[in-house]
């Protein structure tokens, strides 16, 4: 199957950056290095042709104990966007160590990112460089640990008040 | 002669614990604390065609101070416990606390980090409705229960 003008136009652009692509029922996803990430997303918001300008959603994948296929780093930060103008969607992704889970903040490109980012630290202790507040947004600040990371126990619960139960 | 055929049927008697009881029970201020999905059912409860008013509890106050019921409607998360806890502090006596809907009960289908697992581990409950969400009819049958409770205990002045 061809390759869709935004795979095309992002190799060409980051041929160093891209780790992988691929395309399932027109969903084109492209795996790249977390250094570049806000060089490539604002190309793809900068460029005419391109043009995706909403950051839909901003999340991560903890791939803690993953073995099919064995993952080398354990977070996947993963970007949805969406071009208004176009009608078409792109997913970005760009895994980070265990060691060093950080990655550089989107708040310049769209203020989305902001409460997005705060959401993404909250649940998987992600640090985003250059966001302006980066503090818990959904759980309260006594909380230790990030719920969503697979080591996080499931019942891990942590009261203000009141037994643990 | 037993006074009441004296005085025919312009005097009722009876016993202040009984009228208040039935007084209580029919001027029911409630106060709903509501979080989650189960709020919709409480609104059906309360809307024309259930009409709790029925049962003179037709009256929801959003302030604690003017209720008597706390009606706990939805997942209570550890964060909002101790909101929880301070609004059935503020609430004047007598009250009662109703647990509407399987989270308040037992935490219902969330048993993770986040849910306190039943609002009576953070305050006492007189009435639980169980369901996911109940159904009006079982709201209303909560509701007769708490009636049947508030009419046959103690009633302090
Ligand atoms: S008991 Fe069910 S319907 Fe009610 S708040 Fe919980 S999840 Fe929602």
């Amino acid at each position: 199957m061809e390759e869709s003008l935004t795979l095309k136009k992002l190799r060409e652009r980051f041929p160093a950056s891209i780790i992988d692509t691929h395309s399932f029922r027109g969903d084109d996803t492209a795996v790249v290095k977390r250094v570049d990430v806000v060089d490539i997303c604002r190309f793809l918001k900068e460029s005419p042709d391109l043009s995706y300008n909403f950051l839909m959603d901003l999340t991560a994948v903890d791939y803690l104990q993953m073995n099919n296929p064995p993952k080398t780093e354990r977070f996947e930060v993963v970007y949805h966007l969406y071009s208004i103008k176009y009608n078409h969607r792109v997913r970005i992704k760009a895994p980070l160590t265990e060691a060093d889970p950080t990655i550089d903040s989107l708040t310049p490109l769209w203020a989305v990112a902001n409460w997005l980012e705060r959401e993404c630290w909250d649940m998987f202790g992600i640090r985003f460089d250059g966001h302006p507040d980066l503090k818990r947004i959904l759980l309260y600040e006594q909380f230790e640990g990030h719920p969503l990371r697979k080591d996080y126990p499931l019942t891990g619960r942590q009261p203000l008040i009141g037994p643990k139960n | 002669m037993a006074i009441e055929s004296a005085l025919g049927e312009s005097v009722v008697l009876t016993r202040t614990d009984k009228v208040l009881g039935w007084a209580r029970k029919y001027s029911l201020f409630l106060y709903p604390f509501v979080t989650a999905c189960c709020g919709m059912e409480y609104m059906a409860t309360a809307a024309s065609h259930y009409d709790i008013d029925r049962f003179g509890a037709g009256l929801p106050r959003f302030s604690p101070r003017q209720a008597d019921v706390l009606f706990v409607v939805g997942t209570i998360s550890h964060k909002q416990a101790p909101i929880l806890k301070r609004v059935w502090e503020q609430m004047c006596e007598p009250k009662w606390v109703v647990a509407f809907g399987g989270c308040t009960c037992s935490g219902g289908p969330y048993d993770n980090y986040a849910t306190v697992q039943g609002i009576d581990t953070i305050v006492p409950v007189d009435v639980y409705i169980p369901g996911c969400p109940p159904r009006p009819e079982t709201v209303l049958d909560g509701i007769m229960k708490l009636q049947e409770k508030i009419q046959n205990q103690k009633q302090e002045l």
